[in-house]
């Protein structure tokens, strides 16, 4: 430990740059605590674009409670789904918005374990986008069942006619690992916003701020007692929620890799899930910060440094799902299946759906090799636009998976797919939930978290020099 | 609650600093001190002042631990009791006892469990939600979650007298020493 002279905090004013440049400006706790609570609090003015964004997102929020209510009303006729592909956007939708939550679990839980400190500035709005992301996709599988308000069958629990869900049945796992994902994210957020919402009820203009946030951080008062059993609880919500992001998105491939499709049943499903939802929830990190970082002014604690990083996660996790397309088609080959073969021959060249695989390629693999170059990569726009490919890429590849199903062995039973006007409807909406919860997040909850930061600050800054969670978990 | 020792029942005594190696430094003099009901407020985690309190380990690790265990032991035995005895149904041909189809939810539960008693332990074990407490009543305590650093000797040490805790914690150049009302 240094003695108290040398860490005494300097004369406020020009501090020295972040020797990773971690962070910019020249904050220390007071002035840095400021600025992330100013616009939840109200001092800075909620910018005309977040009314720009929450609007969009709550007008196309509509589209998905008109489809919804439509859907109910009329059954899952009104989407596209037939046989043989009984399996349409909905599980696309449901696959693509919960890998996309897997980022903010990575961030906010591996990286920690792995003393990335640069997981501090993002992991408070990665993991909002987590949350948002699992209730996107959680809408999914509900809606899709034919009749959703006896969605809790799902669940064991004694009933009349004395029978039971299959626990052998990967649908019964799905139920459990989402709702377990969705709860357990939930407390390590709301655990992680306990200090935060104390000091905004201390920071608090009025009181009806003092009222809500005082009443949400429960009395938090700070004690070292509560800190030692506090970063306990958060190091180990890390430690069980790091095998928690793996093995939700391995049962999720479940869902497919159990079932004996052709290219389906392959142990390759679930690392190759996980990498995809690794690289798609980074690129709506850097799609979420890249707006923050300008409408907010948020440059200096989400520094270009960060965007850096995010795209060479994704450079990484891309050539991983690169390999895995690759290692599907070579696994066809080499395993002498005709089924698996001829499966991939219809997926590539022969069937009618054969340009989907290919702006799969195309967005997923091609486009973000830009990523390599460090002046693509460094730069804003261009990283902005590779991570929307990523987007549109990580769809194709489950709408990919999906429509193998219209080619089944026998010709006879050879079918077609296309999503109709509602398929669109609730995909589209399910984007304005997401929009709309996360603007309303913005205004109401600190963004980034003002505790860790300003722990992360160097010690002439009034911090500790990094997020010592590890040391302090006992 | 206390002995009264004064007029108004008071919490403790309470003196400001203004760095963390201030607190930290300050605990360790208040230990040796002989003072042993005390507590440090911080806006953020110093795990060297939970130390020098004396609690070097919290419950929190026995206590997800036996949460995670009772999660997964019912959660085995719930699938184990539903697939095998209450209504065994043959899937595939697989016997009733096919354990790896239970790992997922059996892995499942027990990261629910384990969340949940850590949550639920930490509010128990920390009192709260707690509406009030006295340290709340020191004006300059609203900068415990900003940017200021607090020792407070409590009326329950058994060495507490106002006047001695008061000189020594004027001994330790705090930014301010204030005596907190019950």
């Amino acid at each position: 430990m240094a003695t108290a002279t040398e860490n005494a905090p300097a004369p406020p004013g020009q501090y020295p740059p972040h020797p990773e440049g971690l962070i910019g400006g020249s904050y220390d706790t007071v002035t840095l605590g400021d600025k992330i609570a100013d616009v939840v609090i109200g001092d800075y003015p909620t910018p005309k674009a977040w009314w720009g964004w929450f609007l969009f997102g709550f007008a196309l929020l509509q589209a998905l409670v008109i489809g919804v209510a439509y859907l109910f009303w009329y059954g899952t006729g009104v989407w596209g789904l037939n046989q043989p592909a009984a399996w349409g956007l909905a599980i696309v939708n449901f696959v693509w918005w919960i890998g996309i939550g897997h980022a903010g679990t990575l961030i906010s839980a591996i990286l920690l374990l792995m003393h990335q400190k640069w997981r501090t500035s993002i992991n408070r709005f990665a993991e909002a986008m987590t949350l948002f992301a699992v209730m996107c996709a959680g809408l999914f599988p509900l809606i899709h069942m034919g009749r959703p308000w006896l969605a809790y069958w799902l669940f064991p629990f004694p009933n009349n006619m004395a029978v039971w869900p299959q626990p052998r049945s990967p649908l019964m796992w799905d139920a459990f690992a989402v709702s377990t994902y969705f709860t357990v994210s939930l407390v390590f957020w709301y655990v992680g916003l306990i200090p935060d919402l104390a000091y905004l009820r201390d920071a608090a203009r009025n009181r009806l701020q003092r009222l809500v946030y005082g009443v949400l951080s429960l009395g938090w008062r700070g004690s070292a007692y509560h800190w030692r059993r506090y970063e306990k609880l958060y190091l180990l919500l890390a430690g069980l929620g790091t095998p928690l992001v793996f093995s939700v998105h391995t049962i999720v491939s479940f869902d497919f890799a159990v079932a004996v499709v052709p290219l389906w049943h392959a142990t390759i499903f679930p690392p190759f899930f996980v990498a995809g939802a690794v690289y798609s929830g980074f690129a709506m990190v850097v799609w979420l910060a890249v707006p923050l970082r300008h409408y907010y002014g948020m440059k200096d604690l989400i520094t270009d440094r960060h965007l850096e990083l995010c795209a060479k996660v994704m450079i990484t996790t891309g050539m991983l799902v690169t390999w895995g397309y690759s290692l599907e088609v070579w696994m066809a080959w080499y395993g002498h299946s005709q089924r698996e073969w001829s499966a991939t021959m219809q997926r590539m060249w022969a069937g009618p759906y054969w340009w989907s695989y290919w702006a799969l390629i195309l967005t997923n693999s091609i486009l973000p090799q830009l990523l390599w170059i460090k002046r693509v990569r460094c730069n804003e726009l261009m990283l902005f636009l590779i991570a929307g490919s990523v987007h549109i890429g990580m769809l194709f590849e489950r709408y990919v998976i999906v429509i193998t199903l219209t080619r089944d062995d026998i010709p006879g039973a050879w079918g077609r797919y296309a999503p109709t006007i509602w398929d669109y409807a609730v995909m589209f909406g399910s984007i304005g939930l997401f929009v709309t919860l996360f603007c309303l997040f913005l205004r109401f909850l600190p963004m980034i978290s003002i505790t860790e930061m300003r722990e992360f600050l160097p010690f002439k800054q009034g911090g500790r020099d990094g997020h010592s969670c590890m040391e302090n978990a006992k | 609650m206390s002995t009264p020792t004064t007029e108004t029942a008071l919490h403790g005594v309470m003196a400001e600093f203004l760095t963390p190696d201030e607190l930290i430094a300050a605990t360790r003099k208040a230990r040796e001190a002989g003072y042993s009901r005390m507590d440090g407020y911080s806006p953020y985690p110093l795990g060297e002042v939970a130390d020098e309190l004396g609690f070097p380990r919290s419950e929190i690790g026995a206590v997800m631990f036996i949460g995670g265990l009772c999660g997964a032991v019912v959660g085995l035995l719930m699938q184990v009791w539903i697939t095998s005895y209450d209504y065994p149904l043959s899937i595939g041909g697989k016997p009733f006892w096919s354990w790896p189809q239970f790992v997922p939810i059996t892995w499942a539960l027990l990261v629910l469990t384990a969340s949940m008693s850590g949550l639920f332990g930490l509010l128990v074990l920390c009192g709260l939600p707690q509406p009030y407490h006295p340290v709340f009543n020191v004006p300059q305590f609203i900068r415990a979650t900003k940017d200021r650093f607090f020792l407070c000797i409590e009326a329950v040490d058994p060495q507490f007298e106002v006047g001695k805790v008061t000189d020594f914690l004027n001994g330790l150049q705090p930014e301010s020493v204030a005596e907190v009302p019950e």
